[in-house]
């Protein structure tokens, strides 16, 4: 049997609610529908699931989906033994089987033909059927799905179809207003308010040239980082400049601007 | 000159005056003036060269006018540039007297004093004496025969510009622009003089590529960046040109955001006393300049509110102003901390004592130490005055953003409180007051009456001009010089423009006499048909078994290990991405027959094009037509036949028929436009076939050499952008210059008439 205590999240992971959306989440779960969150990269989307995970005292099976990724992958497949062959479980099945949240995280880096399988586990009818193995899995009552994407990247080639799209409640995450940012790198990185403000100002100057040359702005996490760098003693100007700007960009005219944008900030 | 009575010339200036020795009446007028002058700059050995090299140029024969500028200029060139530039001036004037240039004589005298402020030494004075000398040498002509040369139309000109350039190049940017005019303009003797007075817009865009400094083009993007990442602010920036227009300060309206086209790294004085890094120079670089210039803009806009002026008076306005300035700045480095670094080394340190309230209008100076105040609390300022408003204005910033109107308050009840009786006098105060990143404020403003003066009622309508476009405008490129080694900026003026059309069938026609061509073409085009397949390897389901991964896959799970199901393969067929730009020499000279054949080249071409365009056509590549042909630099023809977009249709055999010939061969400026089209292909390769049957040449291009260097540099410009160009030359000469345009890319086709049956070949095997 599978060990199920190895899936449970054990430590309060830390998250700042930015809204209602634990409470949303809860009554999502209680009705067991499925769940989708979107939102820019590091802005606290699998941060949120592991804690929903952590307060409903559910296993958690999180899957990284890729662009190799096929459907066996997800469901399992058959491998060759010394007797014949063998069925091997794969983490969709496995959660269905147990009663986890499965998390599907970066879902449309997954292929279109593989994100099909998930269809009939996300409607009325819960189950999922290993036609391979000429098997139907009822799903666990405790059971859940949760894929995450990222609108940011969305081009025509990577898209949820949508009858995919239309079998979630969904969540859109933002990165979090600034005082409340600041407060979250307060929490994580155990700074001062002052220091982390203007960390945050940082970001949001990078947040304003998305799409001006940045496909992206710079995420919670990265400030993290920074402020995590700093409290290790490194001076703020080059922390910034190694979490925060370099990461993001290869273009020059970017990159010194946001180097003056730090300039500008910490005296 | 008028001189209504001989000057008396004092006792102890008696001997220098007979030393002097001339007999000029204007001269004894202002003698005893300029000598004073000169003894207060000069040694006692340099009044004597002073005067002796001054009494040289007065019995030089040119009339009184270079001794009298001489006698006025010249201790100032030796104070800056040393004494021994007295005889150096001397001989330089001497030397342009004996030339036919001595009317630059007096021009020369009279901006030298300026120059050698700039320049301050005397080598570089040397330096820009023997730079006058070799433009001397440059432009004075020559016509063979006449036994007579021709004055230098330029130097005259060039030395009345030169104090002004020298501001903004170096002496060796002076040096590359006269070189250019010089060489450009020298059979030309009007736009020589127009090129030296800074007048036609080469000459502009010369000295702009010579000039020093952070030119606004260059950063345009990293500043359109700063505006919309620090400030979600953004505007078009439109350049002033800090050379040629009136000195102005920024400013912004509806229409933009106006700033210097280019700022020069600040060097200043390490600000002494503060922290530690206090030796040396302190840099403020152009992009710093400019950045202050914007922060400074856009605190305005996010902060300021027009106020109504009309019951303002001047005073009170510019109080008003300078407050608001600050009130801006401060919530700025409210919101940027960093930037009071960067204002308070910009900001002008007004010195507390250097102005005499009681003499002077004061009020600038007075405003301008609140400022400073503002900015840098360690000042120490004493006046009272001042201390107080500072303090007062600190509680107010203290409280929160304040306002506009609460800064139209405070500058009235600041001015009444300062009023002095000499604020009114026309001897304003100005060093260290003028803080020049700010901008003009004109956006504070509105007037509500438009002003009572006579003028002001009859206002003349303004009468919008609409301009009358015909075709596209013009494109201008650059044209590469190979004796200079670099780009003549916007050179060539190309027009673009659809090529007339005529009778479709014609073209038709064309191919069915081709016919047989036309099927064997086909035979090798159908093999040429995108069908070469790719693999696509390690797919879990395919068509085939992909047996070296799948043979892996055993070992890996007889072995134990976690065997990779994806053992299949799979094919996909690989398109053809070739984009084709066929440009055709439509010169003069393909209207003559073509060596052994009935028909002239001109018709064989468009038999050639007839065929391929069918045949390119046929492969589905993407494909433009376009001729080209030119009448001088100022006008070349960029005909478009057929587009990207446009099917091979009638339309575009209706344009093909109309195939005409005439003028010349301008080449490198028309593969340059159409490089623009193809460029934009979205192929991975991309093809630029050019048919032409000479040389490159131009009628205002008298080196046959220039044109094919600029062809050549055309070519290296195309490959940087990833275009093959392929030259198909139907000139039996060619060889000796298309290799030095295209090295190896190129066929001459000797046999004219097979063009039609080669060309479509020639494609095919280059795509293959």
């Amino acid at each position: 049997m599978t060990n199920l205590d190895q899936y449970k999240v054990h430590q309060q992971p830390f998250y700042q609610a930015q809204g209602d959306e634990v409470a949303l989440y809860e009554a999502a779960y209680s009705a067991r529908l499925p769940v989708m969150v979107k939102g820019p990269t590091g802005c606290g989307k699998s941060r949120f699931i592991e804690y929903m995970a952590w307060k409903l005292n559910k296993p958690l099976i999180t899957v990284a989906c890729n662009e190799d990724m096929t459907a066996s992958d997800l469901v399992g497949r058959y491998l060759l033994d010394a007797n014949g062959t063998r069925w091997l479980d794969g983490p969709l099945t496995t959660a269905a089987r147990i009663g986890a949240i499965c998390y599907l995280d970066e879902i449309v880096e997954a292929r279109q033909d593989t994100t099909v399988v998930i269809h009939p586990l996300t409607d009325h009818r819960r189950t999922l059927p290993l036609d391979k193995k000429g098997e139907l899995i009822a799903a666990h009552p405790d059971f859940q799905l949760v894929i995450s994407y990222n609108p940011g990247y969305q081009s025509l080639m990577k898209d949820l179809k949508q009858s995919t799209k239309q079998r979630f409640t969904a969540f859109e995450f933002d990165y979090p207003a600034a005082e409340m940012e600041a407060g979250i790198l307060g929490k994580e990185a155990g700074i001062e308010l002052g220091l982390a403000t203007q960390l945050v100002k940082i970001g949001q100057v990078a947040r304003n040239l998305k799409g001006h040359g940045l496909d992206e702005g710079i995420s919670t996490r990265l400030l993290v980082y920074a402020a995590t760098l700093i409290k290790g003693g490194v001076a703020a100007k080059a922390a910034c400049r190694m979490a925060l700007v370099r990461p993001i960009t290869d273009d020059a005219d970017i990159r010194d601007t946001l180097d003056h944008a730090i300039d500008a900030t910490f005296v | 000159m008028l001189v209504s009575e001989p000057a008396t010339i004092s006792a102890e200036l008696q001997p220098y005056w007979e030393r002097l020795n001339v007999g000029f009446p204007q001269v004894r007028a202002v003698f005893a003036e300029c000598l004073t002058e000169a003894q207060a700059l000069l040694s006692e050995e340099g009044i004597n060269s002073y005067i002796d090299n001054a009494r040289f140029l007065g019995k030089m024969g040119r009339g009184v006018e270079p001794i009298l500028v001489y006698l006025e200029e010249a201790p100032t060139v030796a104070q800056h540039a040393g004494e021994h530039s007295l005889l150096m001036l001397k001989d330089f004037a001497y030397l342009l007297s004996k030339s036919t240039n001595f009317g630059a004589i007096v021009p020369f005298l009279q901006t030298v004093a300026a120059v050698s402020r700039r320049l301050h030494s005397q080598e570089l004075l040397q330096q820009y004496l023997d730079l006058s000398r070799q433009l001397m040498e440059d432009t004075t002509s020559s016509v063979h025969g006449h036994h007579k040369t021709f004055a230098s139309p330029a130097l005259p000109e060039f030395f009345k510009q030169a104090p002004k350039l020298l501001e903004i190049l170096s002496l060796q940017g002076l040096k590359n622009w006269a070189d250019y005019g010089a060489r450009y303009y020298n059979d030309h003797p009007e736009r020589q003089i127009e090129y030296f007075a800074l007048q036609s817009a080469d000459s502009k865009a010369v000295l702009q590529r010579e000039r020093h400094g952070t030119l606004l083009v260059d950063n345009e993007r990293k500043l359109d960046l700063y505006m919309h990442g620090l400030w979600q602010d953004g505007d078009p920036f439109i350049p002033y040109s800090v050379a040629f227009d009136e000195l102005r300060v920024p400013y912004f309206n509806a229409e933009g955001i106006r700033l210097p086209d280019v700022y020069d790294d600040l060097q200043l004085p390490s600000p002494t006393g503060r922290g530690a890094g206090g030796e040396g120079t302190l840099v403020i670089s152009g992009i710093d300049r400019y950045r202050a210039a914007l922060a400074h803009i856009a605190a305005h806009r996010r902060w300021s509110k027009p106020v109504i002026a009309d019951n303002i008076s001047p005073f009170q306005r510019m109080a008003v102003e300078f407050f608001e300035d600050i009130r801006v700045e401060q919530l700025a480095m409210k919101l940027y901390p960093g930037l009071r670094k960067l204002f308070m080394a910009l900001h002008p340190i007004p010195i507390e004592d250097a102005c005499d309230p009681d003499q002077q209008s004061a009020v600038r100076h007075r405003l301008a130490m609140v400022s400073r105040a503002m900015l840098d609390p360690a000042c120490g300022y004493r006046n009272k005055d001042v201390c107080e408003i500072v303090a007062r204005f600190q509680r107010i910033m203290a409280e929160g953003e304040s306002s506009t109107l609460e800064m139209v308050d405070l500058a009235i009840s600041f001015i009444a409180r300062t009023r002095r009786q000499a604020d009114l006098s026309a001897n304003v105060y100005f060093d260290n007051t003028e803080v020049d990143y700010r901008d003009d404020n004109r956006h504070l403003w509105i007037f509500i009456e438009e002003g009572d003066e006579e003028e002001a009622f009859d206002k003349p309508e303004q009468v919008e001009q609409k301009e009358v476009f015909s075709g596209l405008p013009p494109r201008h490129y650059p044209e590469w010089d190979y004796s200079a080694q670099n780009y003549r900026p916007d050179w060539v003026s190309v027009y673009e423009g659809l090529h007339p059309s005529g009778n479709a069938a014609d073209i038709d026609r064309l191919l069915e006499k081709h016919a047989a061509l036309a099927k064997r073409l086909k035979k090798i085009l159908d093999l040429l048909k995108p069908q070469d397949k790719v693999r696509i390897r390690y797919q879990e389901e395919g068509s085939e078994l992909d047996l070296d991964v799948a043979i892996r896959s055993l070992i890996d799970y007889k072995s134990g290990a976690q065997p990779d199901p994806r053992i299949n393969m799979s094919h996909r067929n690989d398109g053809r991405s070739i984009a084709v730009m066929v440009l055709l020499d439509l010169s003069e000279s393909l209207n003559e027959k073509a060596a052994g054949s009935p028909q002239t080249i001109l018709e064989l071409s468009q038999e050639a094009v007839s065929l391929l365009g069918w045949a390119v056509e046929k492969l589905g590549d993407p494909f433009a037509i376009a001729g080209f042909h030119s009448n001088t630099r100022h006008d070349v023809r960029y005909l478009h036949i057929k587009g990207y977009s446009e099917k091979w249709d009638d339309s575009v055999k209706a344009r093909l028929a109309a195939m005409d010939a005439s003028f010349s061969t301008r080449m490198g400026a028309a593969m340059r436009h159409a490089a623009h089209y193809l460029e934009q292909q979205p192929t991975d390769k991309k093809l630029m076939l050019i048919l032409t049957d000479g040389q490159p040449a131009d009628i205002d291009s008298k080196d046959g050499e220039l044109l094919i260097a600029d062809a050549r540099q055309a070519v290296k410009e195309l490959d940087r952008q990833g275009i093959y160009s392929y030259c198909i030359n139907l000139d039996p000469k060619a060889d000796e210059y298309v290799a030095d345009i295209f090295g190896r890319q190129y066929t001459i086709i000797d046999n004219i008439a097979q063009l039609p049956q080669k060309l479509p070949e020639l494609f095919i095997s280059l795509t293959k």
